[in-house]
């Protein structure tokens, strides 16, 4: 009864002392939004730059072309073992037989040319087509080696995949994602800095507040708490306008742009449910940030 | 009954002075003692040590019953629940009333609305500040800011009262006016007081036991003496 009271009286001393120190609140609370803010827009930049090399390297596949002779159980055993190699997305293998990939042509051809001409010409099951698996890899790097355990197997007479674009794109891609990492975390490091030394002036200024507490026999924990309640609804306040930026900001340009940044092949996230993961993260930042650095604040204070 | 019992405490800092040295000193249950002495005599030393603000680099400090130096500092507040501290600078929470200022220690404590309500109305009744429980500190006088401090110290009923120069911020007429409201709650409580300061007038016209340090030792000790640290060189 006696903590439930204690927890319940802080929280309310917490919000009055957001009211009663109303100019320390307003510079925590604005460092907390513009820091959040400028997270927000790495956070989106970064994921949005990852997300086209994430589709870039998906788009990379490996095309299996198997003897025109195979029976049916001969391309079921193929298709377990290109399952069996490690490097590939079992639940992502394509299967086309002579049919579809004649079907496939004929889409693909002009009506009237010569190719068009000549396959219509072709039966369904017994044309000179070789049917094929399209594989693709979880990862690209090892694109090429799984490329070669695939020609390997036996009744696989050819592979074909894009050699020379994945040679130049892995190293670039791999780029990209560790510079998009580092920005993440040099963000985070900053806001965690940023924010952290606001809390620690403000608390500074009330350090005095601190010395009363203790000296009218007041726990370091209890003399905490009101700080640290403080310190987290300052931290989520602090989201709150980052996080309408990303939802309501975000939606706005992909509806403006289409979705479609500069090119038809850079392809935005969608804002659902891209934005309120954000979102989260923007407030678990405010807070948890909000909530360790008065923490740590206080503690340089009490005599622990 | 002996309610502080101080044997052989030292008081030495990390530049190699003493503040206080072998110091011995008992004070009875619900005592008056004035501690006076001249400027770094060791007499706020003295005092911290009793509410464990500094500790003793060598001897005992008992303060009813708990040795003082052997308390973790993560349990100082259990000790100075049971004291009343009344500080020269007033040390009020500036955007607290003085009811919630003397409420605060309670508050804090986790007790109920109803008894912090009674006690806070008790504690500022015996200072005589009961109207004045809406008003901020910035309102009030020095001395009756001062007031309101003793009112947060004896909120809890507290065994002892430190004062630590309570009356050094106040003119003549206001040091007498506090003096008269700590020796009413000395008498009307039991309360042992322990004063700490360097008035001449109010030392000389209570008549109550004077401990006169200098150096960091006791040069005088008299009940009913008088203000001698003037004559001690």
């Amino acid at each position: 009864m006696k903590l439930i009271r204690i927890f319940f009286r802080n929280l309310a001393n917490a919000f009055k002392s957001i009211f009663r120190n109303i100019s320390l609140s307003s510079a925590s609370l604005l460092c907390t939004t513009i820091t959040l803010f400028i997270v927000a827009v790495g956070v989106i930049v970064t994921e949005n730059i990852n997300d086209f090399t994430r589709n870039l390297t998906k788009s990379l596949s490996i095309v299996a072309f198997v003897d025109s002779g195979s029976s049916n159980e001969e391309i079921e055993r193929i298709k377990n073992e290109i399952s069996s190699i490690e490097n590939v997305k079992t639940d992502e293998i394509i299967y086309k037989d002579r049919k579809t990939v004649k079907e496939e042509t004929l889409e693909k051809a002009e009506k009237g040319s010569t190719i068009y001409t000549i396959v219509s010409t072709w039966e369904d099951d017994n044309n000179p087509l070789q049917p094929e698996f399209i594989i693709y890899v979880k990862d690209s790097k090892k694109l090429e080696k799984t490329a070669d355990d695939i020609s390997n197997i036996d009744k696989v007479k050819s592979v074909k995949y894009a050699k020379e674009v994945n040679k130049q794109m892995t190293p670039v891609i791999d780029i990209i994602q560790k510079i998009s990492i580092i920005i993440i975390i040099g963000l985070i490091v900053v806001t965690v800095f940023l924010i952290g030394n606001t809390i620690k002036l403000t608390i500074y200024a009330r350090s005095e507040e601190i010395e009363i507490m203790r000296l009218v026999g007041i726990s370091n924990t209890v003399i905490r708490l009101p700080f640290v309640i403080e310190g987290t609804i300052l931290g989520f306040l602090g989201s709150i306008i980052p996080i309408a930026v990303t939802i309501w900001g975000y939606t706005i340009c992909y509806d403006k742009l289409g979705g479609i940044l500069f090119s038809p092949i850079i392809k935005m996230i969608e804002p659902m449910p891209f934005t309120l993961y954000t979102s989260l993260i923007l407030l678990a930042i405010g807070g948890v940030v909000g909530m360790a650095g008065s923490y740590m604040a206080v503690r340089r204070y009490l005599k622990v | 009954m002996k309610f502080i019992e101080i044997k052989h405490c030292y008081k030495l800092y990390k530049d190699g002075n003493a503040a206080i040295s072998d110091l011995s000193l008992f004070v009875d249950k619900g005592e008056f003692v004035f501690i006076t002495g001249e400027t770094a005599c060791g007499k706020s030393t003295l005092v911290k040590m009793l509410y464990r603000e500094e500790k003793p680099s060598k001897g005992t400090v008992i303060v009813g019953g708990i040795n003082v130096a052997k308390v973790p500092n993560s349990k100082v507040y259990k000790l100075r629940r049971k004291l009343g501290i009344v500080f020269q600078d007033f040390k009020l929470l500036p955007k607290l009333t003085v009811y919630e200022n003397v409420a605060y220690p309670l508050a804090m404590a986790g007790v109920s609305n109803s008894t912090i309500r009674k006690k806070v109305r008790l504690a500022l009744e015996r200072v005589g500040l009961k109207e004045k429980e809406k008003s901020f500190p910035k309102k009030l006088s020095g001395g009756e800011q001062q007031r309101v401090c003793i009112a947060r110290a004896i909120v809890n009923e507290p065994k002892l009262l430190i004062c630590d120069e309570p009356t050094g911020n106040l003119d003549p007429k206001t040091s007498k006016e506090i003096v008269k409201v700590i020796n009413k709650i000395n008498k009307e409580m039991k309360t042992t007081v322990v004063m700490v300061t360097h008035d001449k007038e109010i030392v000389n016209s209570m008549r109550k036991r004077v401990i006169t340090l200098s150096n960091g030792v006791i040069v005088d000790d008299t009940q009913k003496g008088s203000y001698v640290a003037d004559e001690i060189d």
